[in-house]
């Protein structure tokens, strides 16, 4: 077992365990808090991975803006978070039922499928992802229409959601 | 070296954990807490098929990205969606947001 393998299984104990609360725990703030958790184990894994860029993407994204959003709206609407009885609907078993369901299948099927093992090939010397990245989101022959497209997608979801979110006079 | 089936178990697994979530939560931002959980899983998937893959095709990163981007989209409008709702009935509850159903 290497240094790596145990990184490995380190954060995906973390990230399993800190999903697990956020789906579990009653008070709302400890789950957004697990969340920012789980999320900074999956930028390791991105880490491990060789995916600089989307590490750093990750943690400033992720963690710096959505989970602060989501922070903020939970002392929104912070009736709720004080909440102490049931958080789970009446049909939680059948929850767990599909999610146990969902989990067999997906191993079931990647278990059959041959390159299940397979093993990462060394990155060449000289190999830059980052510099690849950037040159394939702008470049016309590779990603530079989604690029945009999502760059619109924000803008009108920037604008939807204060619409949506304004108070109206 | 860590073989892929690792990485592939472990996003089915937190999938499966934000699909619960998804489903079993009463509190409309407990169900958009699972979303992220199962858009991180199939994260973790698109950039280990890319690392594992052809290295020279960069497609599972810029995949990942627009995950990126439509999640903080989804996450913007979903909460501001929430924060309205509180506002006019006073509720997050999803079992009690009822007005569309006949």
């Amino acid at each position: 077992m290497t240094a790596i393998q145990i990184l490995f299984i380190l954060s995906a104990v973390v990230i399993l365990g800190a999903a697990v609360m956020v789906v579990s725990t009653k008070n709302l703030v400890h789950a957004a808090l697990y969340l920012v958790a789980a999320l900074f184990g999956v930028a390791v894994l991105f880490a491990l991975l060789d995916a600089t860029f989307l590490t750093v993407v990750q943690v400033v994204v992720y963690i710096g803006a959505i989970a602060i959003l989501f922070i903020f709206a939970i002392m929104l609407t912070r009736r709720e978070m004080r909440d102490q009885g049931e958080q789970l609907n009446r049909g939680w078993g059948a929850a767990a039922l599909i999610g146990l369901l969902t989990f067999g299948g997906l191993f079931m099927l990647l278990s059959s499928w041959r390159g299940f093992n397979g093993t990462a090939a060394a990155l060449p010397s000289g190999f830059d992802g980052v510099v690849e990245l950037g040159a394939a989101l702008v470049s016309t022959d590779a990603f530079v229409l989604p690029f945009e497209v999502a760059s619109v997608l924000l803008l009108a979801a920037l604008i939807g959601a204060v619409y949506v979110a304004g108070t109206k006079k | 070296m860590i073989p892929l089936s690792w990485y592939l178990i472990l996003a089915a697994a937190l999938f499966s954990v934000g699909l619960f979530g998804v489903l079993a939560r009463k509190n409309a931002i407990a169900i958009l807490l699972g979303i992220e959980l199962m858009l991180n899983a199939v994260n973790i998937n698109l950039v280990a098929f890319w690392r594992y893959g052809s290295l020279a095709s960069i497609a599972g990163q810029v995949f990942a990205i627009i995950v990126f981007a439509v999640a903080a989209a989804e996450v913007a409008v979903g909460l501001g969606l929430v924060i309205s709702i509180y506002r006019r009935r006073n509720t997050v509850v999803a079992d009690e947001l009822d007005l569309m159903k006949w």
